[in-house]
């Protein structure tokens, strides 16, 4: 583990440059290799006539971007939801607030007009905090306690409760099956660059709430009668944190779909690095994130070419046996 | 430790129940329930898309003709709705079981990778092995998935033992990646075959045959008298291993052999109907509602119960939506999951 302000900064700036070899990785690696020069070129003087330079713009420029997105929210709402649940196990996808955000969209696609991320955002949103509310209130103990085994199924039940909704409303309107596929399975391509920005401001409220509130955090993390000396409720301090979770798992569901392990699996190897101070914690699982998703995304155009394989499909694969690991270790 | 007073009644009378009064109250319960399904069997005999009077269908049971009555009761109707009856008692004794071992209601055959299981090797038989054999060798596959994947999550949650709660966690862990190995496939499978595989992941009971019927029987009648000799064990267990222990119940060999009736029961339900969740969430905690947790009383009327949910699910997918059939689980997991949710909200203070 690092433990010198030294040693951590400069785990943060090696961090930092992982993301974007793997960021140009992935705008280069695919079913058409793409040279360096060719890549300037196209960010410098576009040519529409040139193929390499619209697959540059229009395809893994995107994919890209939203993969480092996506990665970055993911990994800094679990390492929340893990301190604000103190449970090893906690993040968006195990919790049901993934699975609520995608069964929201779908409804909204299917149901209302809405087509682009930036109009149905709401409906992903709304999904999240459902979700999370019917956790929460399921798994509450007679003090108010959140008993670890009853998080997680709960959890597991509401997750199963939207995928069945949403397998079922494919069933009787045929004609969203593969929008729906896109959802279930986790995707960070073809969608155009225009379509994130709207998404923007959403990550950016996110980041600030956890920015103002890492301090709390920490506290949090001691007990909740240490938040008091900080000069806030704990209650207050826990919504607020779960705003942020809402709106970054919220978020990346309505760019990518559920896209699961993210969340769990970076807090953790996070924390083993960096420690458990937030300050350092959320900053290095949003670099990790970030690399993991990118990574799986160059991955996952590689492993059964030239068929593109979801990429919450990949993340599953290489997140499964760190789970079990985890599971296995949590009480000896 | 055997002589201690605070021990249950139930314990030291060998899972009896501690006053005959109860042991009425739910013999009342299960007869009752049994009638309740009997005429929902002669109910849903007479509907369907060929209109059926019920002197029609009286007289295609009794004195089978050779005709179109005779046809569509018999081959058609029958079948479906026996297989219904037993898949739902078997899911529901299945949850049961494992909401006993487990000591959480919360839990269900889900958690524990048997429906991803299935699912996983139903997908994978649809998308690569129809062309060369016959779909009547899916249940086979489906089966073999469930049972394979109830082992390996055995296997990974050993540890000097095993605990309910590593297992469970295991069963989930390892479901998330067979869930994606399907997806995957139907991602890469042509749209049609991709469409099957999603109305048996949502569980459905089309085109259900005798030899459906025939096919999920056994594993009923193996792995429901072999849980009600555990019945003792399970109750003693309710109340922690130690306290199991010192009542000279072998922890380890009962839990095993409770979850290997679990999983054939489970296992067997989603090989001949599909990923059908909920079933063995919400009926052992209407029948926990109405008998108790006492698991002699308790696994027969979730037995029932699920046979009714399912039954009546099936129904409504054959009915209500003509001319299209729509797969069971819709209903299932469409009233059932929220109602589960309402159930947990009511109950949530009784149990951990």
């Amino acid at each position: 583990m690092l433990t010198s302000r030294f040693s951590r900064s400069a785990g943060l700036l090696l961090g930092l440059a992982v993301v974007a070899a793997a960021f140009a990785a992935s705008l280069m690696l695919g079913s058409t290799d793409i040279a360096p020069s060719t890549f300037l070129g196209a960010l410098l003087h576009y040519d529409p006539s040139q193929v390499a330079h619209i697959i540059i713009l229009r395809e893994r420029l995107p994919r890209a971007v939203i993969a480092a997105l996506v990665g970055a929210s993911l990994a800094i709402a679990g390492a929340l939801m893990q301190t604000m649940t103190r449970n090893p196990l906690a993040s968006p996808s195990l919790l049901g607030i993934n699975a609520g955000a995608m069964f929201f969209v779908v409804v909204a696609i299917s149901l209302l007009p809405l087509h682009t991320p930036g109009q149905y955002i709401w409906a992903a949103l709304l999904g999240a905090l459902v979700a999370a509310g019917l956790v929460v209130a399921l798994s509450r103990g007679r003090q108010g306690e959140l008993s670890p085994l009853r998080v997680v199924l709960a959890g597991v039940a509401i997750t199963a409760m939207f995928v069945s909704f949403s397998q079922g409303l494919l069933i009787i309107d045929q004609q969203s099956f593969e929008s729906v596929l896109y959802w279930l399975a986790g995707s960070v391509s073809g969608r155009e660059l225009s379509l994130v920005v709207p998404l923007l401001p959403f990550f950016a409220i996110a980041l600030v709430l956890c920015a103002l509130l890492v301090r709390h955090a920490n506290a949090l993390m001691l007990g909740d009668d240490m938040v008091k000396g900080l000069g806030m409720r704990a209650g207050t301090i826990k919504l607020l944190l779960g705003l942020a979770v809402i709106l970054l798992a919220g978020s990346s569901v309505a760019l990518a779909g559920m896209i699961g392990f993210v969340g769990l699996i970076v807090p953790h190897m996070a924390r083993g690095l960096f420690g458990v101070d937030h300050r350092w914690l959320l900053p290095a699982s949003a670099l990790l994130g970030a690399s993991l998703l990118l990574l799986a995304d160059v991955a996952s155009r590689f492993l059964m070419a030239p068929q593109d394989v979801p990429v919450g499909v990949m993340t599953a694969l290489i997140g499964t046996p760190f789970f079990i690991y985890l599971a296995r270790r949590k009480q000896a | 430790m055997s002589d201690s007073p605070s021990l249950p009644a139930s314990l030291r009378r060998t899972g009896r129940d501690s006053t005959a009064g109860l042991m009425t109250r739910s013999a009342i319960i299960a007869a009752l329930l049994a009638l309740v399904l009997l005429a929902s069997i002669a109910l849903s005999l007479t509907l369907g898309s060929f209109p059926t009077s019920f002197a029609d269908v009286t007289k295609a049971l009794v004195a089978p003709q050779n005709s179109d009555i005779a046809f569509i009761v018999w081959e058609l109707r029958l079948p479906r709705i026996l297989l219904a009856v037993l898949v739902g008692a078997a899911l529901a004794i299945a949850g049961a079981i494992l909401q006993g071992i487990v000591r959480n209601p919360l839990a269900s055959p889900d958690v524990i990778g048997i429906t991803s299981g299935a699912a996983m090797a139903a997908v994978v038989f649809l998308a690569l092995f129809t062309a060369s054999l016959s779909i009547h060798w899916l249940p086979a596959a489906a089966l073999l998935g469930a049972l394979l994947s109830a082992l390996l999550v055995f296997l990974l949650a050993w540890r000097h033992g095993i605990t309910p709660t590593r297992m469970v966690l295991v069963g989930i862990g390892l479901s998330a990646a067979m869930s994606a190995v399907t997806t995957l496939v139907i991602v890469i499978s042509d749209d049609s075959s991709a469409m099957v595989a999603y109305v048996w992941l949502t569980g459905s009971l089309y085109a259900a045959q005798w030899q459906d019927v025939l096919g999920i029987l056994p594993w009923l009648l193996v792995a429901v008298p072999l849980c009600l000799t555990q019945a003792r064990q399970m109750d003693a267990m309710a109340l922690g291993d130690q306290v199991a222990q010192g009542l000279g119940v072998n922890v380890l060999r009962s839990r095993l052999l409770l979850m290997a009736c679990s999983v054939a029961l489970a296992g067997a339900a989603v090989a001949f109907a599909g990923g059908l969740s909920f079933v063995g969430l919400i009926a052992p905690h209407i029948a926990a509602r109405l008998v108790g947790r006492s698991f002699t009383r308790l696994a027969p009327i979730a037995g029932l119960v699920g046979a009714l949910i399912v039954l009546y699910a099936d129904l409504l997918g054959r009915v209500a939506f003509l001319p299209k059939d729509l797969p069971a689980g819709i209903f299932v997991s469409g009233v059932g999951a929220p109602f589960f949710v309402y159930l947990l909200h009511r109950t949530r203070y009784h149990r951990h």
